[in-house]
């Protein structure tokens, strides 16, 4: 298994080093979204005397400087694409094969990360030298977010599995996929850090695997999280990996059935 | 008056297209929702934790948002789809349609397509503009609503020239798909004032992408902000980029091989 793993993220790290150009691209075009989230956000903590929720505009920078990383770390297989795997049968070839094809895009888009993470090291380094972040991590800290965007990869992958999946059962889910994304983009800590949430919808994100994917991976590099709230942090994700890998495990059984009766 | 009559056979035959997807009208009324109820949302959680952004209070900020979605739906439904289809059009060769036609080559691909249901953010962000000035209370003068028609059409012809500009790139470097992520995730920017950017993206966003005169200045003419010279100014960019986007695409058209040739 560990050897399939290997082979598909060697293929995957080949073909898109090729590709690095429209790699690029691609996260140039993805640097809009957080700088406007930093200037806005920085503007208030200037005029409200230096921080906002115990934000500076350091602070700030640092937040939305690592939300890129994090960013690309949660770009994983689209649940649009499924209308496109079902109908075209890329499905039936991999359920030929002997392996659950979760694996295929779990160990693709790794390999792909890595990638990735090579080429937006210059990115970081420019924005760092424009917007001036306070940064100062402890090793621990380090360690931890190395695994956190890892932990953050695979619990996205599951719920986008998941979301994706429901093409088994009906094409028309574009507003349905908005919606999620939509949910996703204001209790992720995507468009602000959990900290400037109003109380009543950091309780309400208590009980999504949104903040997980997001919020927790940037704060263990640029928060203040105790030891003890960094290592919780890791055993939800990996509580929350296990509930996507479950329901994945659920849905994809009665999808197949489903997708077999379709194809006769 | 060629032009005109040209631009209403086209939107008469896209419309009549378009029409006979009536569901893609509540797919797009849903999604624009969505994306209205995340803008609105946003701006709560800004001034849940101030009173003002570099000067503009929450009403004035939801004019603003108004003409932001306004105009990005104009951009969506007449701009971006045939931009893309010219795009495509460069690449495959099949640009020959178009240029053997009598009318201008130029007037023909800015006209052919059109997206009928992303009107419906010009229609939301109408309700938002007309919702926000009537919580403004000020009287919206006959001058101040010229000054808002005027800035709003000089805005959106940058806007267009820059578009043009943008895609006669393709005669060159065939593939700019990535083009279109850049500019949505640069006009995103449009939702916020730029007076609130730094020095450098300020410039960004009024000279080279010019958001700043298609958004921010339509906004400042509904808030009392707008002065005569910043009127005369858009005048001038949105003449100079109109010729300036002709001779690109002139000069881009020369490179254009053609398929059949």
């Amino acid at each position: 298994m560990l050897d399939y793993y290997w082979t598909m993220a060697r293929t995957a790290i080949i073909t898109q080093f090729q590709y690095r150009t429209a790699n690029y691209f691609y996260m140039i075009g993805m640097i809009a979204e957080p700088v406007i989230y930093l200037v806005v956000w920085s503007t208030i903590a200037t005029a409200q005397g230096g921080e906002v929720g115990g934000f500076t505009p350091g602070a700030f920078a640092a937040y939305y400087i690592v939300w890129t990383l994090v960013r690309n770390m949660n770009i994983v297989f689209t649940p649009y694409g499924w209308e496109w795997r079902i109908k075209r049968g890329e499905l039936s070839a991999a359920l030929l094969r002997p392996i659950h094809p979760l694996h295929q895009d779990l160990a693709y888009f790794g390999g792909w990360k890595l990638v990735v993470i090579v080429l937006w090291l210059p990115i970081a380094a420019i924005l760092a030298l424009i917007f001036q972040p306070t940064l100062n991590p402890t090793p621990l800290e380090i360690g931890v977010f190395a695994i956190a965007i890892w932990g953050a990869y695979l619990i996205r992958s599951m719920f986008l599995w998941l979301l994706g999946m429901i093409t088994f059962w009906t094409t028309r889910v574009s507003a349905l996929y908005e919606l999620y994304f939509a949910v996703e983009l204001l209790l992720s800590g995507r468009l602000v850090p959990m900290s400037l949430l109003p109380p009543w919808a950091r309780d309400l994100a208590l009980f999504m695997p949104f903040q997980w994917t997001f919020g927790f991976p940037i704060e263990a590099l640029v928060g203040t999280l105790s030891t003890t709230e960094l290592l919780t942090g890791l055993a939800i994700q990996v509580l929350w990996i296990l509930i996507g890998l479950g329901l994945v495990q659920l849905v994809w059984r009665a999808g197949v059935r489903r997708y077999g009766a379709v194809g006769g | 008056m060629g032009m005109f009559r040209l631009m209403y056979h086209f939107f008469r035959i896209g419309a009549m297209n378009e029409l006979q997807y009536r569901v893609n009208f509540w797919i797009q009324l849903l999604q624009s929702g969505v994306a209205l109820a995340v803008g609105l949302i946003s701006l709560a959680l800004v001034f849940s934790h101030t009173t003002d952004l570099a000067g503009w209070s929450q009403t004035e900020l939801l004019v603003v948002m108004g003409v932001h979605i306004m105009m990005g739906g104009l951009i969506g439904a007449v701009i971006q789809p045939n931009m893309l289809r010219l795009m495509e059009d460069i690449r495959e060769g099949t640009l020959d349609f178009a240029l053997t036609k009598p009318e201008d080559a130029q007037i023909m691909v800015s006209v052919r397509e059109i997206r009928l249901w992303r009107l419906v953010d010009v229609i939301l962000g109408a309700i938002l503009l007309g919702t926000a000035l009537v919580l403004l209370g000020d009287a919206i003068g006959p001058l101040q609503a010229a000054g808002f028609v005027v800035a709003t059409i000089f805005g959106a012809l940058m806007i267009y020239s820059f578009w043009i500009m943008l895609t006669s790139v393709a005669f060159w470097v065939v593939r700019v798909d990535e083009m279109l992520n850049l500019f949505e995730g640069i006009y995103a920017a449009g939702r916020w004032p730029v007076g609130i950017y730094p020095g450098w993206l300020r410039g960004l966003l009024t000279f080279l992408v010019p958001i700043a005169f298609a958004v921010t200045v339509p906004a400042e003419a509904l808030t009392g902000r707008l002065s005569g010279a910043t009127l005369g100014l858009a005048a001038l960019l949105a003449i100079g980029l109109l010729g300036l986007s002709r001779l690109v695409w002139r000069i881009g058209l020369r490179q254009y091989g053609g398929a059949s040739a």
